[in-house]
């Protein structure tokens, strides 16, 4: 077992784990936090994207024990206390989810994605979260969320 | 628009923002995997590596020395046992299969069950299964469906002799061989709708414990049907129906996959039952690709006929589908859910259609999205244009020729069915109004006059549908065995909210909402007042769940019965309270009034107290405040609509584009015209899907190679365009609501626009096939043949 310690949405947490344990059942099956959820083996499907210290990764393609010292964000630590990350608005204001269980990680991606390119195309969308996949909405409502909340974030 | 509404009326056709999304964007949700009870036992199965073997030996006794582990089961601890069932027989002569909870003395596909093991943690039973040590006698696996019925060809299953499951010729009307006879033009294809495979983004997930107040079993499942599934397992496991509680939390998709009862649903029942303890089991993906039911999976033999002139006379259709290893939930019905849709949208004098049902050593196949209809419609819709090839016509006036007219409707088709309304006039042209034809059609000539190297091709589909299943009598006629009503309660309580108790069971189609829009209208409640509650046969104790776009087309149904009875009952105590008869009552946006005295009013909040206080009601009328109907559907329904789609090839590396794409489709009265255009983008995303990058491709051994997401292909972002998508509306007369159904529409349509368009781009270089999907790999094969002097 090895100990790690972290900050996951803003609070501090630490534990003893398995070297092998991935980072998204260390989230889930550990500290209770299954708004991140699992959606493929393969680190295809993108739904367990997560920030680590403010970059995306797909949490079921990562140890628990590579991010002792990290800052990790969920879908659970992005609204304040008051208030819906932008992007967590768009989704729902432009219909950007059915099923939703793609969303947690497709905004994880996208608010990732605002931060390297505030005023994205939507070719640059396109490709920017082609590494998550949907299979209900075929995208055209995704695309327009981020499209939304990037003109929310910039003020336009 | 607005999230809420300030007035309480006119709340069915506005695009409200989904009550569900507050907590699937911030993650406070509830999916199955999420539940985890104290002192669950985790299951993981050992699965068969082969397609078909004998079981010689099996050795688990370093499995279950191993740490952590509880128990390990093999067949041996379960003779007999069933882990699915098939509810429609569809042929008296039908050869039944046995589909065992855990295989007892042979495998028959790559994924059945040889063993499970029951560890204290999810890691430590995987662990396990490396211990465990299987012996096989390999024996050839039945893999190619025309091989399969050959004479002489290996048994999926040796004790039934034949891997024939079941022919089931119909006959519709007219007589085909003398339409034949006297047409001019006879057009023969073979299609290939090739296996999909769903690929819902939450894998199949089940939690069943005891939950120790009764002899109950509660089942958390990731299902779309826990009502079905309920009546199922309580008659394979022989747990009383009463004793068990199914329950659907939150479910990431389903699109037919999870239409199902599994062998791990069965099994973490019985084993819930027989250890005491919660048993829980989630799927990798690896598991879900080979073990979720497959879908499509047919060869399919069309043959048109014709006059000269393009009048067209009638269709041949005989089909070869793949059941798989094993028939579960409907496969056998479901390449006979699209015999209906053979002719379309069209007139035509007769059809003749055959179906044969054939095991191989695959998983098994069932319903997906559209079920039986995207095959049908794929096939009609890619031989009208071939016939418009043949004939030299332009495949929209083949198309306008020959369909059913606005004004011909209701309309009595080949095979039956009354179409009861249908505008495919008015789609159509707002579908070319959108997708600029005539500059396409200019552009595409100006390519091939060049000899562009990226040819552009039209596609079209102008199809209809049957949703809303199903009239209950229709489906005792076709040997299903069970009915397709629909229930909803509608409670007004004490503080008057309200609570609506719906039978349709939903996995992203935004019931909720929608529920909540039908409900307000009716009954005078504001949308944000009224709680849909669905998915759990202890909170919902009666209904058929969500498939084959029913739960509006049926639900909703229930919805406006279940409202206009809380309503009646409502106007009696108003009118008591009012010292007034029910008849000078009027009722309007949740206000009952005195006619002619509008300030003599009560509120049917107001109402719903006084029917908990019981203090002053009318005699002979109860307390408490509801209403609640089941309702039988009088007919199907028939969406319909327009597709069109310009494709381009590159005729030197075979890749496709999907450049534009226009959808406008008819689903009649909508609801929530922004739910209804995200099931159409889904859809597309789906049919697009099957038409340009899925397929399940197994190797002559029934390895299945496209095991994993990156070999299956479900569409990325990058992969799709936006698109264009819009709607005519003709209500439909059948239903009290003048709604038709959208989930499966896109999915059904955009197959054989795309790969008409894909064929109209490189028709004239002698192509007039090309197999799905339509990879560079398959375009460039279709190029490479007609080069060589023959078509495909």
């Amino acid at each position: 077992m090895t100990h790690i310690s972290a900050t996951v949405d803003g609070t501090h947490r630490q534990g003893e784990v398995e070297p092998r344990l991935l980072l998204v059942h260390w989230l889930r099956e550990n500290l209770g936090l299954v708004g991140t959820p699992i959606g493929c083996d393969t680190s295809n499907c993108g739904a367990c994207t997560v920030l680590v210290n403010g970059k995306s990764v797909k949490s079921c393609n990562v140890l628990a024990v590579q991010i002792d010292g990290a800052e990790v964000t969920t879908i659970q630590g992005l609204a304040s206390e008051d208030e819906w990350h932008p992007v967590q608005k768009a989704f729902k204001e432009c219909h950007g989810l059915q099923c939703g269980f793609c969303t947690p990680g497709m905004i994880m991606a996208s608010v990732d994605l605002l931060t390297e390119n505030p005023n994205p195309t939507e070719e640059e969308i396109r490709d920017g979260l082609h590494g998550n996949l949907c299979r209900c909405t075929g995208y055209h409502n995704i695309v327009k969320a981020v499209s939304h909340a990037a003109a929310e974030m910039s003020g336009s | 628009m607005t999230d809420t509404l300030n007035e309480t009326m006119g709340a069915i056709g506005r695009p409200l923002r989904r009550k569900e999304d507050a907590r699937l964007v911030t993650g406070n949700t509830n999916w199955t995997d999420n539940i985890q009870l104290p002192g669950t036992l985790h299951m993981a199965f050992l699965r068969s590596s082969i397609a078909h073997a004998k079981i010689t030996h099996i050795d688990t006794s370093a499995a279950k020395a191993a740490e952590g582990v509880v128990h390990v089961y093999t067949g041996a601890d379960f003779p007999g046992q069933p882990g699915s069932t098939c509810v429609w027989p569809v042929t008296d002569d039908i050869v039944l299969s046995h589909y065992p909870v855990i295989c007892e003395d042979e495998v028959k596909y790559v994924g059945d069950v040889v063993a499970v093991v029951i560890a204290t943690e999810k890691y430590l039973a995987t662990d396990a299964l490396d211990l465990i040590d299987v012996d096989y006698e390999v024996l050839p696996a039945v893999v190619d469906m025309e091989a399969a019925l050959a004479e002489g060809s290996p048994l999926v299953h040796s004790d039934k002799g034949t891997n024939h499951c079941y022919t089931a010729p119909v006959p519709f009307g007219g007589n085909y061989a003398e339409v034949k006879a006297k047409a001019d033009v006879v057009v023969t294809r073979r299609f290939i709708n090739q296996r999909l495979i769903p690929t819902t983004m939450e894998p199949r997930a089940v939690v069943a414990a005891p939950m120790g107040m009764t002899d109950e079993i509660t089942l958390w499942t990731a299902t779309q049907v826990p009502h079905v599934l309920r009546v199922l397992l309580a008659l394979l496991t022989g747990i009383p129906e009463n004793n068990l509680r199914v329950v659907a939390p939150d479910v990431g998709g389903g699109f037919g996959g999870k239409l199902q009862i599994y062998r791990e649903e069965v099994l973490a029942v019985l084993l819930a039952k027989k250890l005491g303890r919660p048993i829980k089991w989630t799927e990798t993906r690896s598991e879900s690709i080979l073990t979720m039911h497959h879908g499509r999976d047919q060869i399919q033999d069309i043959e048109i006929a014709a006059t000269s002139d393009g009048q067209i006379l009638g269709m041949q259709v005989h089909l070869l589908a793949d059941m798989g290893a094993y028939l579960q939930i409907i496969t056998p019905g479901t390449p006979l859910l699209g015999m209906f849709m053979y002719s379309g949208i069209y007139k035509m004098e007769a059809l003749d259609f055959k179906c044969t049902g054939v095991y191989t050593n695959k998983t098994p196949t069932d319903a997906y999205r559209g079920a039986g209809r995207p095959e049908a419609t794929f096939a009609v819709e890619r031989i009208v244009d071939e016939l418009a090839a043949e004939l030299g016509m332009d495949p929209m006036e083949l198309r306008k020729k020959n369909w059913i007219k606005h004004e011909e409707f209701p309309y009595t088709t080949v095979e039956g069915l009354t179409y009861d309304t249908g505008n495919y006039e008015a789609a159509t042209a707002r579908a070319l109004e959108l997708f600029g034809m005539e500059e396409l059609r200019a552009e595409q000539a100006v390519r091939r006059a060049s000899g562009d190297p990226v040819q552009l091709g039209i596609g079209i589909s102008t199809f209809t549908e049957m949703c809303g299943l199903a009239p209950s009598r229709t489906l005792g006629a076709l040997k299903y065995v069970a009915g397709g009503w629909e229930h909803c309660t509608i409670r007004a309580l004490p503080t008057g909210k309200i609570e609506l108790v719906t039978g349709t069971s939903p996995h992203g189609q935004g019931h909720a909402t929608a529920w909540s829009q039908i409900a307000s209208d009716i009954i005078g409640v504001p949308v944000e007042d009224i709680e849909v509650i669905y998915g759990d046969t202890g909170r919902s104790p009666y209904g058929m769940d969500t498939y084959g776009s029913r739960s509006l087309a049926v639900g909703g149904q229930a919805i406006k019965a279940a409202g206009e009875r809380l309503v009646e009952k409502a106007r009696i105590i108003a009118a008591h309270q009012l010292e007034v008869s029910p008849d000078d009552i009027e009722f309007n946006a949740g206000t009952y009034s005195v006619k002619g005295d509008p300030e003599k009013a009560t509120t049917i909040q107001a109402i719903a107290f006084e029917a908990f206080t019981a203090h002053n009601l009318p005699d002979g009328v109860e307390p408490t405040l509801s209403g609640e109907a089941t309702v039988d559907p009088m007919d199907f329904s028939y969406p319909h609509g327009t597709h069109l789609a310009a494709m381009e090839v590159d005729t030197e590396t075979g890749k496709v584009k999907l450049r534009k794409y226009v959808a406008v489709d008819d689903c009649g009265v909508q609801i929530n015209p922004m739910i209804v255009e995200g099931q159409v983008h889904g859809g597309l995303a789906q049919g697009i899907g099957q038409a340009m990058y899925e397929g399940a491709e197994y190797d002559s051994n029934g390895n299945l190679l496209t095991a994993s997401m990156g070999d299956y292909l479900i569409p990325s972002s990058a992969d799709l365009p936006s698109f264009i998508t819009d709607r005519t509306v003709t209500p439909s007369s059948t239903h009290p609501l003048g709604t038709k159904g959208i989930g499966e529409a896109g999915a059904i349509a955009s197959t054989p626009a795309i790969v008409n368009g894909v064929v109209d781009a490189i028709r004239h270089l002698g192509v007039n096939d090309v197999l799905m999907p339509t990879s560079p790999q398959n375009v460039y094969r279709a190029l490479q043949a007609a080069n060589k002097g023959g078509a495909a």
